[in-house]
């Protein structure tokens, strides 16, 4: 799928998440051909103080993503705090209650695993800093169904953890810094 | 789901569904497909069978996996006073209006382990308003409903419960509700007498009183957008003229068609109230 056309995005960062998402979000035009799904953590009672902060910067639309909403192009969907975000195989959305993976609610592989069989092979996956291990598993399941793996260069990350993790569980993901990642999301099509 | 992205496993999900329907009459067969999928895998992993098919033929002819099975589909980890904005918006705003009703019915649809129903046992004991309520605990899990009437949490959880209570506006302490034993708080079974536990289906199942409050809270979550209209006119007919509906911080009644059944009533919190008409 290398510089190949795709139905959706899907990000997941953790610890130095908002300065890597201000690095590629705002890059991006307002009519990006699909839509990106993105997994931060966050405190379970911090409302998302990130959808806000972003929209104000970026020219894509950016919001929090609600139970059973399809997706557009164009549109930038964060997962709730405190919820598991999922997609449906007709490309909606769902929110779970599910208990935290990788002491994680909202989880990135729970995000990355429900895209990879909505999507793939026609998904880029992108892991960015974090300071646990959740996101390689869904990556892994990404690429093993043929989706496109992105990780943010450990060398350069806030933390480099998880995607070291994540490369770790997928040695042929595409490592690049931020500036790449988000030259490369801008090069994307839609299939 | 579109045509074409079914894979072997969402075909073997599918069948699943139906015999589980088919053989036992607990229907699935509407929930969102994606939580359905992970928890399958999960109890396909833990349980130790081959495939999903593998599973499906055991629940088929040996009884003894439906629960098993049903421990996988059903139960969901919860917080007393879980939102805890939520308990209090119900504390200040909701009870002053069922306060000038003689008795009240309470209704807690999809009521898992119990941890809301203790919740809101705890507050309406608190509020003086517990002598004149019946609360229906309803559950479609009978291991969920024995544990919702055992009332036992590990004692590792209670301090999350006890920050919870607390900032709900508490007028009492968490701790004069339970008793700590080895490792497990055991919860006062006073705050129970006045509990109906009881099998029901908001799939499936039919009104079975009138409701002053209906407490369903990350339960719609799971369902399809059909099954989701299905409960919520389920709630709408239990519920009396200006009875309220308090739902999970993430639902919503906009894409309902009962929608217009109701109105905003704490809008923030999910309360939501009946319309008189």
């Amino acid at each position: 799928m290398i510089g190949g056309r795709i139905r959706a995005v899907a990000i997941g960062a953790s610890a130095g998440a908002v300065e890597a998402l201000l690095q590629i979000l705002p890059s991006l035009a307002a009519d990006f051909p699909v839509p990106i799904l993105v997994v931060v953590h966050v405190p379970p009672d911090r409302s998302n103080a990130l959808v806000p902060l972003l929209q104000a910067k970026c020219q894509i639309k950016v919001k929090e993503a609600e139970d059973k909403e399809p997706t557009h192009p164009g549109v930038v969907y964060f997962a709730p705090a405190d919820y598991h975000l999922l997609v449906e195989n007709d490309g909606s959305l769902s929110l779970s209650s599910d208990e935290p993976v990788n002491y994680s609610r909202p989880s990135i592989d729970v995000l990355f695993e429900s895209a990879a069989d909505a999507f793939a092979p026609a998904l880029t996956a992108v892991v960015l800093t974090g300071a646990n291990e959740d996101g390689a598993r869904g990556l892994k399941a990404v690429m093993d169904l043929g989706g496109d793996g992105v990780v943010e260069d450990p060398a350069g990350a806030y933390a480099q953890a998880m995607p070291a993790a994540a490369l770790g569980a997928c040695p042929s993901a595409r490592s690049m810094n931020l500036d790449s990642i988000a030259h490369y999301l801008q090069s994307l099509e839609a299939a | 789901m579109s045509a074409g992205r079914e894979s072997v496993e969402d075909i073997e999900i599918q069948v699943l569904l139906e015999a589980l329907y088919q053989r036992y009459h607990y229907d699935f067969r509407n929930y969102a497909r994606a939580s359905i999928k992970r928890r399958l895998l999960q109890a396909k992993e833990q349980l130790d069978f081959a495939s999903i098919s593998a599973m499906q033929d055991s629940l088929l002819h040996d009884r003894a996996m439906l629960p098993r099975l049903l421990n996988y589909l059903t139960v969901q980890v919860s917080e007393m006073f879980r939102d805890p904005s939520y308990f209090r918006a119900l504390r200040t705003k909701v009870l002053p209006h069922l306060r000038t009703y003689p008795s009240l019915k309470v209704w807690v649809a999809g009521c898992s382990h119990g941890e809301e129903l203790y919740s809101l046992a705890i507050l309406f004991r608190e509020e003086g308003l517990d002598a004149r309520t019946v609360f229906y605990a309803t559950d479609i899990n009978p291991d969920a409903l024995n544990a919702a009437e055992a009332g036992v949490y590990s004692t590792e959880q209670i301090r999350k419960f006890t920050e919870n209570h607390q900032k709900s506006g508490a007028r009492t302490s968490l701790s004069d509700y339970y008793v700590a034993d080895y490792g497990r708080a055991i919860f006062d079974k006073s705050l129970r007498n006045r509990v109906v536990f009881s099998d029901h289906s908001l799939v499936t199942d039919a009104v079975f009183g009138e409701m002053h409050l209906i407490s369903c809270r990350n339960v719609l979550i799971y369902f399809d957008r059909p099954l989701q209209d299905r409960a919520i006119g389920l709630f709408r007919d239990s519920l009396a003229r200006k009875g309220f509906l308090g739902l999970g911080s993430k639902e919503s009644l906009r894409f309902s068609s009962h929608a217009d059944a109701f109105s905003d009533f704490a809008p923030e919190e999910k309360i939501f109230q009946r319309r008189t008409a």
